[in-house]
């Protein structure tokens, strides 16, 4: 399923992390999976949510600097071996893959999630949706 | 004793050096009437002609040339030789904006060259001496300038050029140089090699003439008690042909000035108006001798004092301080004149906002230079490998612009401050 990522800015000091957390708290919006890239002066928060219009307002309206793009969340099942039938799909049709990190959205039915990021997010999503 | 390289020059009396400036001053307001349009049109507009310029007195009739004026001019418009007649070529360090460029004649090198053996003379070099010159070679005015004033100071002359400090060292060790040119922060720092290194007692350096860069009486001490020598500082700029402008002597209490090729005057920075002697103010200077590039009443913008107060060293020449700021926002960062708009340029260039504040630093006496930007929608990216892209095409670009290396910190959008009126562009946390 290709769904919106939000990505934000953020300058490694201490409470900046915190922040973008309250003001997400603060419009009841709900996080599904974190990830942070950093280097030795900034980092980048990529987060997904279940309603990525209203946290982009609302960081937006604090003065974020904040970009939306299309990832693709993919179920996988939850037993050893599980990632890497799904990656091996992935290679198989040629897919590199930007960065990808864990979700932590309910883990029903035996099923853990991933968020992929790569160029094209329609293509990869046809190749996970016929895994399952 | 103290030394001179031209005795009947330097130590002239001062009924001699008036008499000299005003039969050079006026020869050379005719030169640039007659050569220069750019200038002979600026006289014009202030009703002035060369008959009115009849001594020193008549200077402050003359109008003022800025920073701007070279670059309006740039890059032949105030020459006054044509270029057949100059043999060479110098220019302020990596600017595209403002870079100057200035023109020398044979004869133009000749005395920019005696003006700088008067220097080194003064710091006692001798035909008995090692001169390593450290400076930059090239464009800059630094190495070419000492270079040339070593050998007619009759010194054996290591042209050693900036950088690569084993070399420095092995050669001062090896040929044992008594004598060292480069800037303030390049001596204290190969005088910290020097001791790390053990080498202290393998030296034989007896004095250093340090400059194009500002630097304090601790400073000096420092680098005097660490290497055992006598510290000399020395002033120049390219617009006026380059270091040795003028000079320390013995005394080591302000520079003399090289009035028989230089008029300086201290004006207001805000009304041009000239103050006495005595008095902080903009540095000015007439050029009465230069063929190729002769620069009259330019402003410097260092400020400074002047003194004529009678020097122990028997020298008759005025003194100026060391300079004590500038008049404009420029920074010497590593001997490199900088200046913050050609960093919003390159900011805006690279679809930065032009909100941005520079630092400056001095870290184990070499300075340091570091650019905050502020983050952009428009440059943000969920990829870190994009944002890092970005982050070395502006270093690239700031490196191409100011010819030396300034770190970039990327920060939160607003981030900078933005007090009401003059936004804080420059925090110089140097201390010297």
């Amino acid at each position: 399923m290709i769904i919106q990522q939000i990505s934000v800015f953020l300058e490694n000091r201490a409470g900046q992390l915190l922040e973008v957390t309250d003001i997400l708290a603060e419009h009841h919006i709900d996080m599904q999976a974190i990830n942070i890239a950093e280097t030795a002066d900034y980092g980048i928060a990529r987060l997904i949510v279940d309603n990525p219009r209203k946290a982009a307002e609302a960081l937006s309206e604090r003065g974020y600097v904040l970009r939306a793009t299309p990832v693709v969340q993919a179920p996988v099942p939850d037993r050893p071996g599980g990632l890497s039938e799904l990656l091996r799909a992935v290679a198989a049709a040629d897919i590199d893959i930007e960065y990808m990190y864990s979700a932590f959205m309910g883990q029903r039915n035996g099923l853990a999630y991933m968020i992929f990021r790569v160029e094209d997010s329609s293509r990869l999503d046809g190749v996970l949706a016929k895994l399952s | 004793m103290e030394r001179y390289y031209q005795p009947e020059i330097e130590t002239a009396s001062r009924e001699q050096i008036l008499a000299w400036q005003n039969e050079r001053l006026l020869r050379q307001v005719r030169h640039v009437w007659d050569n220069v349009p750019y200038y002979h049109k600026k006289m014009e507009e202030k009703g002035v002609s060369p008959e009115d310029i009849r001594s020193v007195d008549d200077l402050h009739k003359l109008p003022f040339l800025t920073k701007d004026d070279l670059r309006e001019a740039y890059p032949y418009g105030l020459l006054a030789k044509p270029l057949k007649n100059c043999v060479r070529i110098q220019s302020t360090s990596g600017t595209t904006g403002r870079r100057v460029v200035a023109f020398y004649t044979q004869h133009d090198v000749d005395l920019w060259e005696d003006c700088c053996a008067r220097a080194i003379t003064a710091a006692g070099g001798t035909d008995e001496d090692v001169c390593q010159v450290s400076y930059g070679y090239g464009l800059f005015t630094g190495g070419p300038g000492l270079n040339g004033g070593s050998h007619k100071a009759g010194c054996l002359t290591l042209p050693m050029s900036s950088g690569n400090t084993d070399r420095q060292l092995q050669f001062m060790v090896d040929l044992g140089a008594t004598i060292l040119c480069c800037t303030p922060s390049y001596a204290a720092y190969l005088a910290e090699s020097i001791h790390e290194r053990g080498l202290r007692d393998k030296i034989k350096l007896k004095a250093g003439i340090f400059g194009a860069e500002a630097w304090s009486e601790e400073m000096r001490r420092d680098i005097e008690n660490r290497l055992g020598i006598k510290a000399f500082d020395i002033y120049g700029l390219t617009e006026t042909s380059g270091p040795g402008v003028a000079f320390e002597c013995s005394e080591q209490s302000g520079m003399h000035i090289n009035e028989d090729h230089f008029i300086a005057e201290i004006i207001d920075p805000d009304t041009g108006e000239v103050l006495p002697d005595g008095e902080k103010g903009e540095l000015v200077f007439t050029a009465i001798t230069k063929e190729a590039f002769p620069l009259l009443r330019y402003r410097t913008r260092d400020i400074c004092v002047l003194t004529r107060k009678p020097c122990s060293c028997g020298r008759t020449h005025v003194k100026m301080s060391k300079p004590m700021g500038r008049s404009d926002d420029m920074l010497i960062v590593k001997g490199v004149n900088v200046f913050p708009s050609q960093i919003e340029t390159v900011l805006l260039e690279q679809g930065y906002q032009a909100n941005y504040q520079i630092i400056v630093d001095r870290v184990n006496n070499s300075d340091t230079l570091e650019v905050m930007v502020e983050m952009t929608p428009d440059n943000f990216s969920d990829s870190l490998g994009r944002i890092t892209d970005m982050e070395k095409g502006l270093v690239a670009a700031l490196k191409a612009m100011l010819g030396i290396y300034a770190k970039v910190r990327l920060v939160a959008p607003k981030s900078i401050s933005r007090s009401e009126g003059k936004a804080l562009r420059v925090i110089d946390r140097r201390k010297i």
